[in-house]
């Protein structure tokens, strides 16, 4: 592979996997809001 | 109110969801072609400003307009938009929120009948020791190729037992059909993906021939062609490309997004599976098919031959070249993952007709899911049985390309200036666990719009091959005095058939145009009756005094 197109690939794959990683994070980490919620598995019993 | 009471089970679960409605078969075939035929790695640029400019703002608009219909009891575009404004019109536009999906979900389950069958085909090993020719011939004699009318009984079974699949996934709503079978698929074909993309990366120089080398292939794919960046065909093919990549203009977002409660939020959940989506095509996506390809048959086949047929008429047989067990496995990872693909996808677009339905009539899901099966069934059989006559390609045409363009545009101009910018703005940062940048403001009213406008203007006048070159040549016709010179998939030359003529009898008999005629008016035909069913529910909302909601004078 071409050094210019070893760096492109490089550079967006990694950046994109990097994004994608920080915001499903960032969801399972935000604190759940108070019942009711949208979620039916948080429901209450 | 409606009775429809549907939830999801769980955050994660959405995110899945609306993440496998995203990730489609395009992720993994189309997003590579259109990467090699646009310049290479070049391609990813405009792709990229095309996603922030165009997809993210989208994202969160029909996000935002699905949680506000929701609010109302609204779950599918019709009523969603008609809640948006006083006008009554706009819920005439909601209907390309239910005729889209119908249009796709019919072809789009017959190609998901293919990939199950050749998961099936692939395990059992029925296409060790074939030569690429047969592995072609098999799949053109699986489909019926070849012959007037293109019938198979196991093509045909298969389609069957994927849309009763289908059906039957979607009559268990949403937390307990869409969203177990998302929290399964997802994983699942990321896994199968990283391992076809990690067997391609290795793969390297293969000695098949002089420039077989999949790293070659990836160098093509990812070497920056900076020229490219001036023609405008590459920046239409990747803005269409995010249409296709993130369902937008589809209303199956709005509909899913719709169950979310007011306080919960969605900015951040739209970020999470726009980029997922946006993971599988750009870091696995590229790394399957065009690298495998050029291991085993050289750059200049794949520049010559890469399209979709490629999965189904070649891909069996790279496969084999990597030993029996490989082989095996890897056709199962690879029909696997585009089955998973395909069936997240189209279980999304099922659900605003569910959804409609269940509001406006009060059926069950299991009703509601019934009908749809034998809409779509019906829908279906002429891209089934007409594949050769090109029925396929023009339902994919209509309902998978210019519809999301034309609904787009008009809900992004809706959202931005009907139902106001700062109404919108304060809709979608309504319980964001994000903050939304706030340039994404005059992005959304200004940019997206025009961004929209521009592809829609362009590929309605589209000419030649779409190049600079060819514009330039085509407005110094119109100077001249002479013809435009359209290109034969402009929307303009598609609707009139300038270039062709209206054909439909010689002496062989009906031609293809008449079978492709025919079936653009069953797809008006759908469309208008869509119309009326919408209407009929707007007479009986009058009379069960369901009043539209509207917007803070």
């Amino acid at each position: 592979m071409s050094t210019s197109a070893l760096i492109l690939m490089i550079v967006v794959q990694v950046t994109v996997t990097v994004i994608t990683g920080y915001f499903f994070m960032k969801v399972l980490r935000s604190p759940k809001k108070p019942e009711p919620d949208s979620y039916s598995e948080n429901d209450d019993e | 109110m409606s009775s429809n009471t549907d939830s999801w089970g769980s955050r994660v679960g959405l995110i899945l969801a609306m993440a496998g409605n995203a990730v489609g078969l395009g992720n993994f075939l189309r997003f590579p072609v259109q990467a090699v035929q646009n310049g290479g790695g070049a391609f990813i640029i405009p792709y990229l400003v095309s996603f922030v400019l165009m997809g993210i703002p989208l994202l969160w608009v029909e996000w935002g307009i699905g949680r506000y219909g929701g609010r109302y009891g609204d779950h599918s575009t019709p009523f969603i938009l008609d809640n948006m404004t006083k006008k009554r019109l706009w819920k005439y536009f909601g209907v390309f929120g239910i005729f889209t999906n119908m249009g796709v979900m019919a072809y789009y389950t017959y190609i998901e009948s293919w990939t199950l069958t050749y998961a099936l085909k692939s395990v059992k090993g029925d296409f060790l020791g074939m030569g690429q020719e047969e592995v072609t011939q098999t799949f053109l004699n699986y489909i019926g190729s070849g012959s007037d009318f293109n019938f198979t009984m196991v093509a045909f079974i298969a389609f069957l037992v994927t849309l009763s699949l289908n059906v039957y996934i979607l009559s268990k709503g949403l937390s307990g059909g869409i969203e177990k079978v998302a929290k399964f698929a997802m994983p699942l074909l990321i896994l199968f993906g990283i391992f076809l993309a990690i067997r391609a990366v290795t793969l390297g120089a293969t000695g098949v021939c002089a420039d077989c080398d999949s790293h070659l292939g990836m160098d093509f794919l990812w070497k920056p062609q900076f020229d490219s960046l001036t023609n405008p065909k590459v920046w239409l093919a990747a803005a269409g490309q995010i249409f296709f990549t993130l369902s937008v203009g589809m209303g199956t977002i709005h509909c899913y997004a719709s169950y979310v409660r007011s306080k919960d939020d969605v900015a951040l959940n739209a970020m999470s599976a726009g980029w997922m989506n946006g993971f599988v095509e750009i870091v696995l996506g590229s790394s399957v098919v065009i690298p495998i390809a050029v291991g085993y048959l050289g750059l200049d086949w794949v520049k010559d031959n890469a399209g979709f047929s490629m999965a189904f008429q070649t891909m069996p047989y790279l496969f084999d070249q990597f030993g029996s067990i490989l082989a095996v496995l890897s056709g199962l990872a690879w029909f696997g993952l585009l089955f998973f693909a395909g069936v997240t996808s189209s279980l999304a677009m099922g659900t605003p007709w569910m959804g409609f339905m269940k509001d406006e009539f009060d059926w069950s899901s299991n009703r509601s899911a019934i009908t749809l099966g034998i809409i779509i069934f019906f829908m279906a059989l002429p891209t089934i049985f007409f594949f050769d006559k090109g029925v396929f390609d023009e339902y994919d045409y209509w309902t998978g390309t210019v519809s999301l363009v034309i609904f787009a545009l008009a809900e992004v101009i809706l959202f931005s200036w009907v139902f106001g910018i700062d109404n919108g703005w304060e809709e979608i940062n309504r319980g964001a666990d994000m903050k939304i940048p706030m340039i994404f403001k005059p992005i959304i009213k200004y940019v997206t719009p025009l961004f929209i406008l521009v592809i829609f203007l362009s590929s309605l006048f589209k000419p030649g091959n779409g190049e600079m070159s060819d514009w330039q040549m085509a407005f110094g016709n119109l100077f001249s005095g002479e013809a435009w010179p359209w290109a034969n998939d402009s929307i303009i030359n598609q609707i009139f058939h300038l270039n062709t003529g209206t054909v439909w009898k010689d002496a062989h008999g009906w031609t293809d145009m008449f079978y492709v005629d025919m079936s653009r008016f069953l797809l008006i035909g759908v469309f208008l009756a869509l119309v009326v069913l919408v209407k009929t529910a707007s007479n009986k909302r009058k009379r069960d005094g369901r009043i539209p909601q509207m917007t803070e004078e």
